[in-house]
């Protein structure tokens, strides 16, 4: 991602993998300036503000909680934002999605230790914040944090990775990537969001009025097939697997339903176990191939009934200057010669 | 005494006798328990947290070190003060590289500028046409900036940083001076431009 040298992103390569896990070491990155290393003995969460008691924790203190572990997807709200351009842009699922990775999280409940420093009726928001060179914030409402947030120590078993928030991060299940702050060194109990620049300048919501949403937390309902997808070649003609991942900030996938004719037809694929909420879903389906040219398409349903939307029915409403939360059902066109290749239909 | 409840009541307490060699303390039972909800209530002291209580007690000098956030209102600004003019001396060695002369046409974002285009199909968002709020300037110039060197302004030189790029936007006069006061009253011009999308339980 083009920017200031060392606030890029990596992605995760969706195509070349499969089941729900993201491996670590292909867990995408997003970072607002550069990856900090921290020497873990010293690195200190303090939470302060509206609170009776603050307090600091130090990574080994946090190691005697009560952990808790819960397999959750984290997207970037810049995911796919390739796709709004008015030509299909031409590559693989990862490039366009891969802001996109799941991974069993171990941590402490962050209700625990708001519980601890006695959080005043008033204090209604907390501001995270990171110990990386841009010390990136984000407010987050009291709500959520209480609901399902945990400070993570831990990535699929293993002690998090520097680019990853180590020594401890925020995981706020289901919301924008950038709100499960890395190398977490600060929660600030506040009655009102703080109006950070990544809640303001950058990760708001223009809209064709001119005016623009803020806090516009939750990931909608997406899927994706990973195979076949853009840029990979078919074999030629007979029968594959189709597959892919879905996911919901809501929940739980209900259903996902594929087509191999440009969405005039949809059949139900099957759900790999676990589907579990706010985690990445496998779906699977055989398809033979004719050897002639095919559309395939995913359509994800989460357990509110929310459905993915068409992308002339998502842009419909948000017009050009729109640039996060992009989740349109994805369409990859198969030719008689076997390329994939990324379309709008 | 039937034999299963016998064995019922041995295994609590074998379990029981385990917990305290383990030297686990469990508060959430101890809070609980019939006695304290029979306490006679004469005031209503913190509850005790549930958790294992191993937070370490922090001193308010310790946090105002390092809380560095600026509230919309003006929470947390600092003493000192900054004008454009001192501001555009600071841009000039510490911000221009970056960012342009007089905070456009550089490499990294624009910051001056684009008032009017929001409703256009190729919106600039800038300082002056986008953020909506003054504080959040001299937040992230102070905590963030310049990319190199980031917290390495001083507050007066942030003021002034943040005054000379309300000013270039045409917010603010050329003398204007910015300190904790006069900062959060300056009237953003998009400071009307965003609504919320949740609305916290109150």
């Amino acid at each position: 991602m083009p920017g200031t040298t060392g606030s890029g992103s990596s992605r995760t390569p969706l195509e070349f993998l499969e089941g729900m896990i993201t491996p670590n070491s292909l867990h995408f990155e997003r970072h607002h300036s550069g990856v900090p290393d921290i020497p873990p003995a010293e690195h200190r969460l303090v939470i302060h503000g509206l609170v009776r008691r603050p307090l600091t924790f130090d990574l080994e203190t946090l190691t005697r909680y009560p952990l808790i572990s819960r397999i959750q997807f984290i997207e970037c709200s810049g995911n796919s934002t390739a796709l709004y351009a008015p030509q299909p842009p031409q590559a693989g699922a990862g490039a366009l999605h891969g802001l996109l990775s799941c991974a069993e999280w171990t941590g402490v409940p962050l209700g625990t230790l708001l519980d601890e420093v006695g959080v005043h009726r008033d204090g209604k928001w907390l501001l995270a914040e990171g110990a990386d060179a841009a010390a990136m914030s984000r407010s987050i409402p009291m709500d959520k944090a209480l609901d399902d947030v945990m400070i993570a120590i831990y990535q699929n078993g293993e002690r998090l990775r520097p680019e990853n928030g180590y020594p401890m991060r925020l995981v706020v299940p289901g919301w924008e990537g950038n709100t499960n702050v890395k190398w977490l060194r600060r929660l600030k109990i506040t009655a009102d969001p703080l109006m950070a620049k990544d809640e303001t300048s950058k990760y708001t919501d223009l809209l064709p009025n001119g005016t623009a949403l803020q806090f516009t937390f939750p990931m909608a309902v997406k899927s994706v097939i990973t195979s076949p997808s853009g840029g990979l070649q078919m074999q030629g003609a007979g029968l594959y697997q189709i597959s892919g991942i879905a996911w919901s900030s809501a929940g739980r996938i209900r259903r996902v339903e594929v087509s191999a004719d440009g969405g005039k037809s949809w059949a139900p694929a099957a759900l790999s176990a676990p589907v579990l909420p706010k985690a990445l879903t496998r779906f699977r389906m055989a398809w033979r191939w004719n050897g002639g040219p095919a559309v395939l398409m995913s359509r994800a349903i989460d357990e509110t009934g929310a459905i993915q939307p068409a992308r002339d029915a998502l842009l419909g409403t948000r017009g050009a200057a729109y640039r996060y939360h992009y989740h349109a059902i994805q369409s990859w066109a198969v030719a008689a010669s076997g390329e994939v290749r990324n379309v709008y239909v | 005494m039937s034999m299963s409840s016998r064995r019922a009541r041995l295994v609590c307490a074998v379990t029981t006798a385990a917990l305290v060699m383990l030297g686990i303390a469990h508060a959430a039972q101890t809070s609980s328990s019939p006695q304290a909800a029979s306490a006679p209530r004469t005031s209503t002291p913190p509850p005790t947290p549930k958790g294992p209580s191993l937070g370490v007690a922090v001193s308010a000098a310790e946090i105002a070190a390092m809380d560095v956030s600026i509230g919309p209102d003006g929470a947390g600004l600092p003493p000192g003060s900054g004008t454009p003019k001192q501001g555009a001396e600071v841009y000039a060695t510490k911000c221009l590289a970056c960012h342009g002369p007089e905070g456009a046409n550089g490499i990294n974002d624009r910051l001056v500028g684009g008032q009017g285009t929001l409703t256009s199909a190729a919106p600039v968002k800038t300082i002056g046409s986008y953020w909506p709020y003054a504080t959040t300037v001299f937040d992230y110039v102070r905590r963030a900036m310049p990319y190199p060197a980031p917290h390495s302004l001083s507050d007066p030189e942030a003021y002034a940083v943040t005054a000379y790029l309300l000013h270039l936007n045409g917010i603010i006069g050329a003398d204007d001076v910015m300190d904790a006061t006069s900062l959060p009253k300056v009237k953003m011009p998009n400071r009307g431009g965003f609504s919320s999308a949740i609305q916290p339980k109150r």
